[in-house]
């Protein structure tokens, strides 16, 4: 058996292209990698084997018949946030543990057209509500570099299995930063693109004005890839844009000679972790090195970035979320009295702890009598916000900071203290506030827990992101450690 | 700001979410500690600051007036926990 | 009604407007088909999928707003309101609140005092519709049907400025007439294409402040409309002049029971926490797209009133009936140019013949047995005199029951009418002989009996003979 697991998308691709292997053969291998180590990682919700290896020897026909996709046979899992047609989409909730798909996202569909084979559905925080993914229905996913500790969330079941080599790639959401914090904290690389870059229908909405779709991988290769794939504009997505899809993969090459990059001198105040705070400084030393220059930059609202998405989030999930109602779909009480009887204990059984906090919280910040205090005021910050990104990409090319305060915590540790949690998406959630493009890069590690290199673009900058985190990649070995266990 | 058990009833009640006494003891401290977190925001000065709701700044885009879905009820009612001759089943609705 | 007394309505009125497709989704908006085969993944509110608006709605808006002089505005946000209700898939209504997209419009009515009198639109502004519960039937539960959820409505508000149930009629009448002129709605009542809710309240005449309003739902018919409100206007009245004061609630009209009652169920926390969607971003209208809105416009009721007046010189009251709507209005300018007789006397054949008998069958304009052409076939036949009016109303019946045209039955039945003059002279001789002791009478001065000898020819003819003609014979052969 071949070294299937090490290789990355690229790699893969290649040997598929040349006759060295099957997607059937590669497809197998990855299933049994899963089935022999998901137990340990609870990375999975659903996984897909059958539908995997049909997948698998319908792109080994269209290969041998001359119409293979960009992704041929390529393995991929999708967070289980994303709509499958036919396939349980549980969205990580008790709600929709019974909930089939009767139709594919437009993620799923691009990559399914491209020729992606999917594995199965990844593990998430419960309708993507969480920073650590305890708040799954099914359970928290753990960290395959210290299975004590979380993956980060919400997309942690994506990251944790990019991170345990059962797949190169996975789709993630983030709207606070649900893809970057799980990618630092696994030594994987995650991209979110701008808002509208890529389509949203049928990412089950958590708050639709910061939900942005993007991947997990290990490469910027790779994520250069997938997301010249998933980016697109989508008919049925009022809020995707209509712009032409630039070619990521060719973009990488470059050298980044000249690169303006952004220091905020916020980063390095208080809350940053001292050795998580050095790798980071070493890393923006290693693009200096490769010729980028570095200029400070003020992000004054940056302390506020977490109140304020603590208002807005909240806000647009408790209406998002209330079609969960126990009437056309999802969970529903039994022997209800009435109709209130019948919402009421459908929706209390049916969402977790950390849901109905959201849900409560924001029908509190929508009220009569508190509009204009939370919900008004959060909007009007989280304008300041967009204004201080607007001045300071007026003079750099790209932001550069820690993904998160430190590396990855232990499972338990902050989940009784909601805003503890809160307070590690610190660094992620302006770009989100913002709608800007952000990536995480593994840029090396604290204590044998990895921690990432956080970079921010202005709007559509998805090309420039990836060129500075893959010719980073050339000079480092960060992204090529794996976990010990899943060698 | 904290909130109380009324407060939490109320906003419960617009959520239509059945909450057990444990609950409500626990949201009440942790509903009034993100309160009083998000209440930093009063600090910012925003006189005059247009409210942002959309990340980017574009238009609605229209979609032409077209009939483009046909009838699948009986595959979209695969998910629906009570239906009867092609309706949504819910406990009698008293007007 | 009691005197001292001054009625203040504001309406809200519902118009369903007349898209193939729904507003935020591509589903059939067809009335009447079987339950929930009209909702797609969008209509029923399925995780993951999102609105995208219907063009054709913004465009029928904008005619709106151009029709009752009101602004357009250039840029109006949708935005969520939250509440949970079974024929509410979503658990909120995706409606305009702050910026809609109409605003400051304005129409006319005539008052009591036959003055003309302006009424002011506060807002149109678009949302979706819910879908409908049904309570019939299923023992303990009540189905859902979601059909109708997502049918684009245009909710015109008023001012307060109606003062009576009589006004109020009016204006919904206007209003009524406008959306179709316009062709944005069918105004089907029956159907609920069109529906109206009443703010409903009495003050002292002469007090400023507004009193206390009540809301009324579920006023689908005009009849019933201007009962409800006159029920509504004297249960306040009579509960304030008992000491009583009136309750800010939404009341349901019974038009069985004929009585208004409470709704308190729908009122119990009433929060809907409109928020902007974040699905769905600004609508921007730009001059062009209003520009070619206002090319489409038709020419309005008032205007065609007025050149039907001007140019057709009918009376004012018959211009108002033929304009109430716009395919009577083209059905009667159609039969005017198709026919030489003055535009007057086709007129009274609409209002007359035809509209009797399009009441007694209970149809539209639209749905006419005889059409525009044909109408004029007839009306060409009396001003040439081949027949006369009271024969034509023979015809008339003939070919609203099928049987041809006017020239066709005309021939099918013998009904030509008798203009040979030796022919006439021939029947009036017979009348003369039959008659001597009449024909004596007159002669020796009883001009009376003129009438007589008319009856006779004209029975004698079965009613062909023309009249003007045996006038003339009889005067003739009598005087001799």
């Amino acid at each position: 058996m071949t070294d299937f697991h090490t290789q990355t998308l690229a790699e893969l691709s290649r040997g598929l292209e040349n006759g060295d292997f099957t997607s059937l053969q590669l497809t197998e291998a990855l299933l049994q990698r899963i089935s022999a180590h998901n137990d340990k990682l609870n990375a999975f919700i659903t996984i897909t084997a059958d539908e995997a290896l049909a997948a698998a020897v319908r792109a080994d026909a269209a290969r041998a018949g001359g119409s293979a996709g960009v992704l041929n046979g390529l393995p991929i899992i999708h967070k289980d946030i994303f709509c499958t047609r036919g396939v349980k989409t549980s969205c990580g909730s008790k709600m929709l543990d019974n909930f089939i798909s009767p139709y594919d996202a437009t993620v799923v569909a691009k990559l399914q057209q491209a020729g992606a084979v999917v594995l199965g559905k990844a593990n998430m925080d419960e309708f993507a509500m969480g920073s650590s993914n305890e708040t799954s229905f099914y359970g928290a996913v753990k960290n395959p570099w210290d299975l004590e500790c979380s993956p980060g969330g919400s997309s942690g079941g994506s990251s944790a299995a990019v991170a345990a080599r059962f797949a190169p790639a996975a789709t993630g959401t983030d709207t606070g930063g649900s893809i970057r914090q799980p990618a630092a904290l696994t030594g994987t690389v995650g991209i979110k693109p701008t808002y509208g870059r890529v389509s949203r229908y049928g990412m089950i909405a958590f708050a639709s004005s910061l939900d942005q779709a993007g991947v997990i991988t290990r490469s910027a290769e790779d994520a250069a890839c997938m997301l010249g794939v998933m980016a697109g504009f989508d008919e049925r997505d009022s809020t995707s844009i209509d712009q032409p899809v630039p070619d990521y993969t060719a973009a990488i090459g470059k050298s980044i000679k000249g690169l303006r990059v952004g220091i905020v001198r916020q980063h390095f105040d208080v809350g940053l972790e001292a050795e998580t705070g050095a790798r980071v400084k070493d890393a923006i030393a290693m693009l200096e090195s490769l010729g980028a220059t570095t200029v400070e930059v003020d992000l004054p609202n940056l302390d506020l970035s977490v109140p304020a998405y603590y208002v807005v989030a909240p806000a647009e999930c408790s209406s998002n979320l209330s079609r969960f109602d126990g009437v056309r779909f999802g969970h529903r009480a039994e022997n209800a009295e009435d109709l209130l009887d019948l919402y009421c204990r459908s929706r209390g059984e049916g969402f977790g702890d950390e849901v109905k906090r959201r849900i409560l919280t924001g029908a509190y910040v929508l009220s009569a009598g508190y509009y204009d205090a939370y919900y008004l005021k959060a909007q009007q910050v989280r304008q300041l916000i967009a204004d201080d990104f607007k001045r300071a990409f007026a003079d750099v090319d790209v932001i550069a900071g820690p993904t998160t305060p430190a590396p990855a915590f232990k499972l338990g540790d902050k989940f009784n203290d909601p805003i503890t949690m809160y307070l590690n998406d610190v660094y992620t959630i302006g770009a989100n506030l913002a709608g800007l493009p952000a990536m995480s890069v593994p840029c090396g590690f604290v204590k044998d827990l990895p921690v990432g290199l956080h970079l921010v673009g202005s709007h559509f900058s998805e090309a420039t992101l990836l060129q500075c985190a893959h010719q980073y990649q050339q000079q480092t070995e960060f992204h090529q450690a794996c976990p010990e266990d899943f060698q | 700001m904290s909130l109380d058990k009324d407060q939490v009833q109320h906003i419960a009640m617009l959520a239509r979410l059945k909450l057990s006494d444990e609950e409500y003891a626990e949201n009440v401290k942790k509903l009034s500690k993100i309160v009083e977190f998000v209440d930093q925001l009063s600090s910012a000065d925003t006189d005059g600051v247009v409210p942002m709701a959309h990340p980017l700044d574009a238009a609605q885009r229209l979609r032409p007036d077209a009939v483009t879905d046909i009838n699948e009820r009986d595959r979209f009612q695969e998910n629906a926990p009570a239906v009867s001759d092609g309706l949504y089943l819910v406990p009698k609705v008293i007007e | 009604m009691s005197a001292g007394w001054e009625v203040v309505i504001g309406l809200e009125i519902h118009t369903q407007l007349a898209t193939k497709s729904k507003i935020f989704s591509g589903a059939s908006t067809a009335y009447g088909s079987e339950p929930n085969t009209q909702a797609c993944l969008v209509d029923l509110g399925y995780p993951g999928v999102l609105p995208v608006l219907n063009k054709e709605v913004v465009r029928m808006a904008t005619m709106f707003g151009l029709a009752v002089n009101a602004t357009v505005a250039r840029r109006s946000v949708f935005a969520r309101k939250n509440y949970f209700y079974p024929d509410l898939p979503k658990g909120y209504q995706i409606s305009q609140m702050e910026l809609p997209i109409v605003e400051h419009g304005e129409m006319f009515i005539t008052d009591a005092d036959g003055n003309e009198k302006r009424i002011g639109i506060t807002r149109a502004h678009l949302e979706e519709d819910a879908g409908k519960s049904i309570h019939e039937g299923l023992d303990a539960s009540s189905g859902i049907d979601l059909n109708r959820a997502g049918t684009p409505l245009l909710e015109i508000v008023s001012e307060p400025d109606l003062r009576s149930a009589k006004e109020a009629v009016a204006y919904l009448r206007k209003i009524h007439t406008i959306v179709r002129y316009l062709g944005i709605s069918d105004g089907n009542m029956q159907e609920g294409s069109f529906r109206c809710d009443a703010n409903v309240s009495v003050r002292p005449m002469g007090q400023k402040e507004l009193g206390t309003r009540a809301e009324l739902k579920n006023l689908n018919s005009f009849r019933f409309i201007e009962k409800a409100i006159n029920l509504e206007v004297e249960r306040q009245i009579d509960l304030i002049e008992d000491g009583g004061t009136v309750a800010q609630e939404t009341r349901l009209y019974d038009s069985d029971k004929h009585e208004t009652r409470s709704m308190r169920s729908k009122e119990e926390a009433n929060d809907y926490r409109y928020f902007p969607d974040p699905d769905l971003l600004p609508v921007e209208i730009s001059d062009e797209f209003i520009a070619a809105a206002r090319a489409a416009l038709p020419e309005l009721p008032a205007a065609k009133e007025q050149r039907f007046v001007s140019a057709y010189e009918l009376r004012a009251d018959d211009a108002t009936i033929l304009t109430a709507s716009r395919a009577l209005a083209d059905y009667f300018e159609t039969l005017v140019e198709a026919t030489d007789a003055k535009p007057q006397i086709a007129a009274n054949w609409v209002i007359g013949e035809l509209s009797g008998a399009l009441n007694k069958d209970n149809k539209d304009i639209g749905d006419s047995n005889i059409s525009a052409t044909d109408l004029a076939g007839l009306v060409n036949r009396i001003h040439d005199n081949t027949i006369s009016g009271k024969i034509a109303k023979q015809v008339f019946e003939a070919m609203w029951n099928g049987k041809g045209s006017a020239d066709e039955v005309i021939e099918s039945q013998g009904l030509k009418q008798i203009t040979d003059n030796s022919a006439i002279e021939a029947v009036v001789q017979k009348v003369i002989d039959e008659n001597p002791s009449q024909v004596a009478e007159y002669r020796a001065g009883k001009d009376k009996l003129i009438g007589f000898f008319v009856g006779k020819v004209m029975q004698e003819t079965r009613g062909q003979a023309n009249p003007g003609q045996v006038n003339q014979v009889l005067k003739d052969l009598l005087k001799a």
